[in-house]
């Protein structure tokens, strides 16, 4: 066991949970949500710990839906060779919501924007929180979670429709389009889609 | 909004009286110039452009020709990979791994296979591991080349292209022979892999490393120390260590800003610690010390080619476990315990005990981590692939922020992404 498990629970006390060594011989510790960006930012500032870079942010979603969805953060120590995995359990029921890190590690920003992607957990203060993989106005759901079926939820004509009835001005976001006051030289009727509100939703089928 | 019309005829202003045409004379065409101080530019790079190295799609402000800002799009290229792993057996995954970072496919089978035989616990035989580490340094010498390649194109050499992909080819041609595709190559299996390698491959393997760095060498004169290629990349696109490391960077990134962190060294896997190798480490983080530290990656690959060849031992490729590797189709026709393995292999796929592995290797782009979580069953519950180039490019808005338009064009091919691994 990673003796920062000790030293972490010496420190927070009761927001530390279960620790496991995992079949790679890394050592993973459960985390209470609330103090996470805390809990992580004394594991990378702390003189003897200095995890200072982070390899990954995911998540996991079992099978088994009465499990939690699990946070997972993949910690290093580059000086001291020493991997560290920090999970945060997050009950499917309640709301998906955790800290971002992206305040501590700058490389979090696009790691978080993928899970928040790919199974909708929300990580407040995140400077940007877009969809990254699939596309702003994509309305199927969080295709990684286990109730998403594999080849997703809407018919393959429903996709295809929705494909052909997109407005293709949607390409760019209206934060994008005041460059250079770009939506100005747009057509008047693709102008008037757009303030319809056109882009987070699909015209409805003929 | 303000729109700027130019009320100046300038194409045609006529012939003078001898016949010729007039020329406007100096220092009037600039009174005419609209002032466009002030005015930004919405520019649109991509998806299908050359210069963007696949499907990647960049919004940038210009405020004349300096970048303001960075806006990438991706995942035109998404596949949903960790969702189909979700749905298949352990060895089913592996020929989903090609298609991720399908400019060094071996190594990312045999990043898989580590990861899975970690959480199953398999030790594989000496004959696998040199083989293994054949297969990595053969995918990071190709990978380097195709980036090398192409990041002179965009820099506008074309020479050093064609030489990279010559010796590209001969690696290509090898790859070809030990697995019998270019691309897919589906090289490794959990606890083995899928072929040994044929008997002209380490005659052609010797005859590859004997002669390549001669012609790496070669690339190195035209480009190292040419005045334009220094010109285009030196002090463009600069990340110091600490920045580096906050954000994630791994691989010839991360050196290449003086963080001398190799997996390879740092946490080796298949017996790296062994072989006699150097970290070439950058010192200013810009794209120059990026092309440098890439360079330099391929002679100590070649190196290491050389003594895995030296030392491949005999021996089966495969563990000696029927549970893992399938039985041979002989002895599957005429043993009806082999049989039933076979059978149960097939219809049931290797079972891996419950619990996580996380194996991460040094590929060309980067630390390359595969993640498995495993329920008791042979399908994992979450396949998770750490992708180095969609984490190294999550860097390019601040790399690019400030520089010209052209400039951009150099950080993003020193990055040295590929999109089937950035979108998954």
């Amino acid at each position: 066991m990673n003796p920062s498990v000790d030293a972490l629970r010496a420190t927070f006390g009761p927001a530390i949970g279960r620790a496991v060594v995992a079949r790679d011989g890394v050592s993973v510790v459960s985390v209470r949500p609330e103090p996470l960006v805390a809990v992580l930012a004394w594991l990378r500032d702390t003189v003897g710990e200095r995890y200072d870079y982070l390899v990954d942010v995911t998540a996991v979603e079992y099978r088994d839906g009465e499990r939690p969805l699990e946070l997972v953060y993949f910690l290093r120590s580059l000086a001291r060779r020493t991997d560290l995995r920090v999970k945060v359990d997050l009950e499917l029921r309640g709301p998906l919501a955790v800290d971002s890190v992206v305040s501590l590690w700058a490389g979090a920003n696009w790691l978080e924007r993928e899970v928040f992607d790919m199974f909708g957990v929300t990580f407040r203060g995140h400077p940007d929180l877009r969809r990254i993989l699939m596309w702003d106005t994509y309305a199927e759901g969080y295709p990684l979670r286990k109730d998403f079926p594999l080849r997703g939820r809407f018919s393959r004509a429903e996709q295809v429709r929705q494909a052909l009835a997109a407005n293709p001005e949607a390409h760019y976001s209206m934060e994008e389009l005041s460059i250079a006051e770009a939506y100005d030289e747009l057509p008047p009727d693709v102008k008037a889609r757009l303030d319809q509100g056109e882009r987070g939703t699909v015209a409805d089928a003929p | 909004m303000s729109k700027h019309t130019v009320a100046f005829d300038l194409a045609t202003p006529g012939l003078d009286a001898t016949g010729q045409p007039m020329r406007v004379p100096l220092g009037v065409a600039a009174d005419v110039e609209p002032t466009l101080a002030g005015e930004h530019m919405l520019i649109n790079i991509g998806p299908q452009h050359p210069a963007t190295h696949g499907v990647l799609r960049l919004v940038v402000e210009l405020d004349g020709e300096t970048v303001v800002r960075v806006i990438p799009h991706i995942g035109y290229l998404h596949s949903g990979f960790e969702k189909l792993g979700e749905y298949r057996h352990y060895n089913q995954i592996i020929p989903l791994s090609d298609r991720t970072d399908y400019l060094a496919p071996m190594s990312n089978n045999v990043g898989v296979a580590l990861a899975a035989e970690k959480l199953m616990g398999i030790t594989i035989t000496p004959r696998c591991t040199v083989l293994r580490v054949i297969a990595c340094e053969m995918s990071r010498i190709i990978s380097h080349l195709v980036w090398l390649g192409t990041t002179s194109i965009d820099l506008g050499a074309f020479t050093p292209f064609l030489w990279a992909f010559q010796q590209r080819e001969r690696i290509y041609n090898l790859q070809e022979m030990w697995t019998g595709a270019r691309l897919t190559t589906s090289l490794t299996r959990v606890g083995g892999l899928m072929a040994d390698i044929p008997s002209a491959f380490v005659e052609g393997l010797r005859d590859f490393t004997a002669t390549f760095p001669s012609a790496l060498g070669e690339i190195d004169r035209v480009l190292t120390r040419n005045a334009v290629w220094a010109g285009r990349t030196q002090g463009v696109g600069a990340l110091g260590g600490a920045e580096a490391i906050n954000h994630s960077l791994s691989g010839p990134m991360l050196r290449a800003s003086g963080v001398p962190w190799d997996v390879r060294k740092d946490h080796p896997y298949l017996d790296y610690e062994t072989y006699d190798f150097d970290v070439p480490v950058g010192e200013h983080g810009d794209v120059y010390d990026r092309y440098l530290v890439r360079l330099e990656e391929c002679t100590q690959s070649n190196r290491i080619l050389v003594q895995a060849l030296d030392r491949l031992p005999d021996g089966p490729i495969n563990v000696d476990d029927p549970r893992v590797i399938l039985p041979s189709k002989t002895s599957a026709m005429n043993d009806m315990e082999a049989m039933i393995y076979h059978f149960k292999q097939v219809m049931e796929g290797v079972k891996a005990p419950v619990g996580e592995a996380y194996v991460g290797i040094e590929n060309p782009k980067g630390e390359l981590g595969n993640y498995f979580v495993s329920d008791g069953t042979a399908k994992p519950v979450r396949w998770r692939i750490r992708p180095p180039a969609f984490i190294n490019l999550s860097v390019l808005p601040r790399l690019a922020t400030g520089h010209l338009l052209s400039d951009l064009i150099a950080i993003n091919a020193s990055i040295d992404i590929v999109m089937g691994e950035v979108d998954r």
